[in-house]
């Protein structure tokens, strides 16, 4: 029996998502011919030759995104390989393709798993509440369909496959009917919360929004990114893009500044990708500090003007 | 315009999360319910649909007899009634979801039309399933977009923004439609006190559905092993601020 992973690609490269589906695809059936599916042009093809895996195969689809199109490629090819297993990164597009695969063979779908232990049913460890919980489940069909949560195994490395081969999925008029028909740019300049190396965050207790005024000074002289809580965007102290959490933007800096943020599980599984966390905090039994690496206890009002001040102070601004 | 919202009553987790002794469930008896965060913002968005086009709106849930309370939450902001799909507690793998909100959809369409739109969020913040709105479009032969940030109806289509990196794809679909809502599309009004008392007079329709087996069948929940930190404490108080400074330098985080 053989394995198909749905791979996705950025500028003619395997993005890192997909690598870790094809390195679970790998370790899971360390037996079978693992094959990948990449859809769409020139890039595909230049990215299909990057996949670490027997065959990759690029499904010619002209044009931009169209989720149905993919899914009919992707439940073509299994057919036509006999394959008992689709598996694919847990991004917003695996998701979303994989579901719509689900649906045409009926099947269930278990999204954003960690683990899986090949059987009939087949076991499988999925995420729940944005990571902060586990789930062990059976999935209970002849076709195994699942993607793989991000970050829970290490990368392939890119590598050459053994052949790649195009192929003209048979679409259908439907599966172009919900695409990609335009691209609006972002307005917005100045650093991303997505990719600062430093953030520094207000929660509930900054107090309001113009509470924010000496967060954006500390983060300004980092020059780093402001972020929140999902507290203060519902309070409309701040705009929900700045918002760190498991319904927000997921971060990753080297520092994280979590300034009267309790440390809800909704807001942990934004930020828990952060290499340090310093909390300051008024609340010495505040659940952030469980999971920061340093803290300083006391009035962010008048901890954060004065850590800023110290910054202009030692660097002579 | 008739629009329907599903939404899901999910325990408020707070700080740290606790299970009940047999591993197979949160443990509640200390948590207040919300619906997930998502769908909060698919609510709001229907109650203003129908501010701005007129119509109807109506919320649907399957859970326990305690959803009433998120059903009633919707109705206190705005929207007209209620479906409710009573369960006994235990949860529906996503597959027998969307069918039982499919069956509910085919009893309304027997009795009082179609709806145009029909929004859910765009995955549940407990199970996190990714699919029972896109199941419901396949059922239903409709055309789905998922992870919506911006909704506007132009005529009989939908133009709709996704997120794509720090740029947004745009979708153009015709209704009827599925549509599934990410947080920040909207901001989410409270209830008022008139909207809480109309909503107790508000009718909800309930039927209870049978549960089948699970294809994807939960076994137990697993807290993850804490990566619990003794965090170490710089100081009290603005006092602090040269140790912080000091670290800033260590973490080689000071531009």
């Amino acid at each position: 029996m053989t394995v198909l992973v749905l791979a996705e690609q950025t500028g003619g490269q395997p993005d890192e998502l997909s690598l870790q589906a094809v390195a679970f695809a790998r370790s899971l059936f360390p037996d079978r011919p693992v094959h990948a599916l990449l859809v769409g042009e020139a890039q595909a093809v230049a990215a299909a030759a990057s996949l670490p895996v027997a065959t990759a195969y690029v499904a010619e689809v002209e044009g931009s995104y169209a989720p149905a199109a993919w899914a009919t490629a992707a439940a073509e090819l299994l057919d036509r390989l006999q394959a008992d297993s689709l598996i694919a990164p847990g991004s917003d597009r695996g998701n979303e393709v994989l579901a719509h695969v689900a649906c045409r063979l009926d099947l269930p779908f278990a999204a954003n798993c960690v683990a899986a232990t090949p059987g009939e049913p087949i076991r499988l460890t999925r995420v729940r509440w944005g990571g902060s919980l586990l789930e062990e489940a059976l999935l209970h069909a002849p076709i195994t369909i699942l993607s793989v949560a991000p970050h829970a195994v290490a990368a392939s490395p890119p590598g050459r496959p053994q052949a790649v081969e195009t192929f003209q999925p048979a679409l259908a008029a439907a599966d172009l009917a919900v695409r990609v028909v335009g691209r609006v740019e972002p307005a917005g300049t100045g650093v991303s919360l997505a990719e600062a190396k430093v953030v520094v965050s207000g929660g509930r207790g900054v107090g309001s929004a113009e509470g924010f005024a000496v967060i954006e000074e500390l983060a300004s002289l980092l020059g780093g990114a402001v972020g929140c809580s999902r507290a203060v965007t519902s309070a409309g102290w701040r705009p929900h893009r700045d918002q760190v959490g498991q319904t927000g933007t997921k971060i990753a800096p080297d520092l994280y500044i979590a300034c009267g943020i309790s440390g809800a599980t909704q807001h942990m599984a934004g930020c828990k990708g952060a290499k340090r966390i310093l909390a300051i905090n008024s609340d010495p039994e505040a659940p952030i500090l469980a999971s920061a690496d340093y803290a300083v206890i006391g009035d962010l009002h008048e901890i954060v003007p004065a850590i800023s001040a110290e910054i202009r102070r030692v660097q002579g601004r | 315009m008739r629009v329907l919202v599903c939404v899901k009553r999910v325990p408020m987790t707070g700080g740290r999360i606790v299970l009940t002794p047999d591993q197979r469930e949160i443990e509640t008896r200390h948590l207040g319910f919300t619906v997930s965060p998502h769908e909060e913002c698919a609510v709001e968005e229907a109650v203003r649909l129908i501010e701005t086009h007129g119509g109807e709106s109506v919320v649907l849930t399957l859970g326990p007899p305690q959803a009433e309370e998120q059903l009633r939450d919707a109705m206190a902001i705005g929207v007209d009634r209620a479906i409710h799909l009573v369960t006994d507690g235990e949860e529906w793998d996503p597959q027998a979801t969307a069918a039982a909100i499919v069956e509910a959809i085919e009893v309304e369409r027997r009795v009082g039309g179609d709806f145009d739109l029909y929004l859910f969020g765009n995955e549940s913040a407990d199970a996190g399933n990714y699919q029972v709105g896109i199941r419901v479009a396949y059922s239903l032969g409709l055309p789905v977009v998922t992870g919506v940030k911006a909704l506007a109806v132009e005529g009989d289509r939908l133009r709709l923004e996704r997120e794509a990196g720090a740029a947004r794809d745009l979708y153009e679909v015709p209704l009827p439609a599925v549509v599934t809502v990410l947080e920040g599309i909207n901001l989410p009004r409270y209830p008022s006190v008139p909207g809480r008392m109309r909503a107790q007079r508000k009718p909800i329709a309930s039927s209870t559905p049978v549960r089948p087996t699970p294809r994807l069948e939960k076994v137990r929940l697993v807290v993850p092993e804490s990566q619990r930190k003794e965090a170490e404490i710089l100081g009290h108080g603005p006092q602090a601020a040269p140790r912080v400074v000091e670290l800033l330098a260590e973490l080689g985080v000071l531009p």
